[in-house]
């Protein structure tokens, strides 16, 4: 952790009281949703204001917990005595939201549609069910988008996102210049053309007549409906996907990597951290989960564990009842501590090479139980807060 | 009921699973298994992060297979790569010169059509099995997020297109799909709680939402019991202070440490045998569930892979 001009240490909590939004991303299974329950929560103990977190798909235990059963796109609020049961004192309020991209699709129809009719016919064209429910990508786009509504509206001090698991873990970055670009493209009003004028130019026949024989006329005709609709709402659409990424690289907005020291999500995180990087994103923080102890890399525990595994039985001689017994546990125990040591050292070494690492870099032990409730959300935001 | 067939006979497997809890490693040892039993693998690597290869210790492949391992060959999914293919072998129609502009408005309408960009994943994988060129393909598939969507995706074709020379080729691919002596579904997950609920919901959705089997759950990860109830006394009375600190003095060191890790090796694996009771639990009938050890091991590569394939074979009684 390094130290600012003026002296002041860099935490995640000062960091946390210097931004309006907090994305929290990296690799899928690190516990990123927990983390970023996590930060809301302990924002509210520790700066208050009003604090939302937009989570994709939180461990039903931990929303149940949370009074936050069943909730959807509606932001709910999570009551006080949820904080009295872990003995806290929330300052503000914590508010949660969960994301239903068919929801917010819809709804997003709605804003952007010129009239009634035109919103119920792309409502009820497959096309747009497809999109909406299917289509992967679509998530990381809505997500961004949800963020950039709920930003406007102007009711929160803090939005901590936790970011819906890609395949790549860019593709929410990319989502709102995607889905901008796919409007504004040439190919789509190429697609459109022969279906409003019925004149297909010279230069497009080639496209239709492939275009035919593989996807058929009524699916193409299909498409054409969907997007003579869609055209409608075009620049609304693209206005607001531009907005969304203006939003992402705004100063107030900041991201901070979740991951673990295993192999796969460290290269993953490491590749993140240098594209928010390359994008001028404000890379606030890596944040590193399940981290096994420091003692078990320890040097002269690990000369110690080898002898004592030698020396079993000499070592428990008399000590308990059942000597046996007790030469074999102090076998198992030895034997343990040093195959976790080869996984502790190799974690370290991860550690050690995580590559454009910002200035705050924290480390969240491997915690014996499950977090499913808010005192276990403030026990690992202590941890990382700093 | 006749349980699954023997996973080594089927001739597609998916491997499935949350983010993170080890799908490629699974992939990769399933496919060495294969190849100990005398198969020709293919094994696909559908999100292409070159991981595959790099457990058999070769570099990463493109979209033509080669050789990486006796007997296993990888190959990366590369959807315009597909399309070619696809236009050549299917649809016999000459676009060799003009790809790049048509491969653009294909990438452009399956960005709208959901489904177009899987058939062409799928549909590659199904004409590997077809042609018979290896005896079974292992494909380290998409998240679990994203696997109902691609095994969907011909159905979804078939439901959206009514008419079409793309309509005529979803039928064979579900037969493929469909038919359980040729295609499985292996789901990877850790015994932790939000893989196990992912898990859960996964094998229903299989169910409900595709044509696709399931073949197992492959847990990943377990923890080994260190101790026996009565070692677990002894344990207990080795840390009472007097006597920790009377160990402490013969070894030459404190000991603490070497102990504490026990502890943390006790508990962790208590906490995960809970979740992998309630995956027993959650399961259909008949479904066979494979564990596999955490593994102590400096890196992942070849030697991991080859403790994989090995585990796995015990598993399944080969």
């Amino acid at each position: 952790m390094t130290t600012t001009s003026d002296g002041e240490q860099k935490t995640v909590g000062r960091l946390l009281a210097a931004k309006d939004i907090v994305i929290a991303c990296g690799p899928g299974g690190v516990g990123k949703t927990t983390t970023a329950a996590s930060l809301a929560a302990t924002a509210v103990v520790e700066q208050g204001g009003r604090v939302l977190v937009l989570t994709v798909d939180p461990a039903r235990r931990l929303a149940d917990a949370l009074g936050l059963k069943g909730i959807g796109n509606d932001e709910v609020r999570i009551t006080d005595d949820v904080f009295a049961e872990a003995a806290a004192h929330p300052r503000g309020e914590l508010w949660a939201a969960m994301l239903d991209t068919k929801q917010s699709w819809d709804d997003l129809i709605r804003t952007h549609a010129p009239d009634d009719e035109t919103c119920q016919q792309i409502l009820a064209n497959p096309l747009y069910q497809n999109i909406s429910g299917r289509f992967v990508q679509s998530h990381d786009y809505i997500a961004m988008e949800r963020l950039y509504q709920i930003h406007c509206e102007g009711k929160y001090d803090l939005i901590v996102v936790d970011t819906p698991p890609t395949r790549n873990a860019l593709d929410f970055l990319d989502a709102p210049q995607r889905m901008a670009d796919f409007f504004s493209s040439r190919l789509l009003r190429w697609l459109i053309v022969p279906y409003r004028s019925r004149l297909v130019n010279v230069a497009s026949r080639p496209f239709y007549q492939v275009a035919d024989r593989i996807l058929g006329t009524q699916f193409l005709a299909d498409i054409s409906e969907f997007f003579i609709l869609f055209q409608s709402m075009y620049s609304g659409f693209i206005e607001r996907a531009e907005a969304v990424t203006r939003l992402l690289s705004d100063r107030r907005t900041t991201f901070i990597v979740v991951s673990t020291l295993e192999a796969t999500p460290v290269r993953e995180a490491e590749f993140f951290s240098s594209e928010l990087t390359a994008r001028k994103l404000h890379l606030g923080a890596i944040v590193l989960n399940k981290v096994l102890p420091e003692y078990l890399r320890d040097p002269n525990a690990d000369k110690l564990a080898q002898s004592m595994q030698a020396r079993a039985a000499e070592l428990t001689d008399g000590l308990t009842e059942d000597p046996a017994v007790a030469a074999r546990v102090v076998d198992e125990v030895a034997e343990s501590f040093l195959n976790f040591g080869v996984v502790a050292r190799r974690e370290a070494e991860q550690q050690a090479e995580l590559k454009g690492a910002p200035d705050v870099l924290v480390t969240v032990p491997f915690y014996d139980a499950d977090i499913y409730d808010m005192s276990g959300l403030l026990r690992l935001g202590a941890q990382v807060w700093g | 009921m006749a349980g699954p067939p023997d996973l080594l006979d089927l001739r597609l497997v998916f491997v499935t699973g949350k983010g993170g809890v080890g799908k490629t490693t699974v992939a990769a040892g399933l496919s060495q298994l294969a190849a100990e039993h005398g198969k020709r693998v293919l094994v696909c690597e559908v999100d292409a992060k070159g991981d595959v290869t790099s457990l058999f210790e070769a570099s990463p492949t493109d979209f033509t297979p080669r050789e990486i391992a006796p007997g296993i060959w990888s190959m990366s999914m590369d959807t315009e790569a597909s399309l070619r293919e696809y236009l050549k072998l299917h649809l016999r129609i000459p676009v060799v010169g003009r790809i790049g502009p048509l491969a653009k408005a294909f990438d452009f309408v399956a960005t709208a059509a959901p489904g177009v960009r899987e058939i062409l994943t799928v549909g590659k994988l199904c004409w590997e099995v077809r042609e018979a060129h290896y005896d079974i393909v292992v494909v380290d598939a998409p998240a679990s997020g994203h696997i109902i969507g691609q095994l969907a995706a011909p159905q979804a074709i078939n439901d959206l297109v009514k008419v079409g020379l793309i309509r005529g080729q979803t039928d064979w691919m579900l037969d493929i799909l469909s038919d359980p002596r040729q295609t499985g579904l292996v789901a990877v997950c850790t015994p932790e709680e939000m893989p196990v609920n992912e898990t859960l919901e996964l094998v229903t959705r299989v169910r409900e939402e595709t044509t696709v089997r399931m073949s197992a759950v492959i847990v990943n990860r377990v923890l080994p019991e260190l101790f026996s109830l009565r070692e677990e006394k002894v344990f207990e009375q080795l840390r009472e202070p007097e006597v920790e600190a009377m160990l402490s003095e013969r070894a030459g060191g404190t000991v603490t440490p070497v102990l504490e890790a026990a502890r943390l090796a006790v508990t962790l694996r208590r906490t995960r045998s809970v979740h992998l009771q309630r995956l027993q639990a959650g399961l259909p009938e008949g479904l066979p569930v494979l564990l596999l050890p955490y593994l102590f091991a400096r890196s992942f590569g070849a030697r991991t892979t080859r403790q994989v394939a090995y585990a796995l074979g015990e598993e399944l009684g080969l």
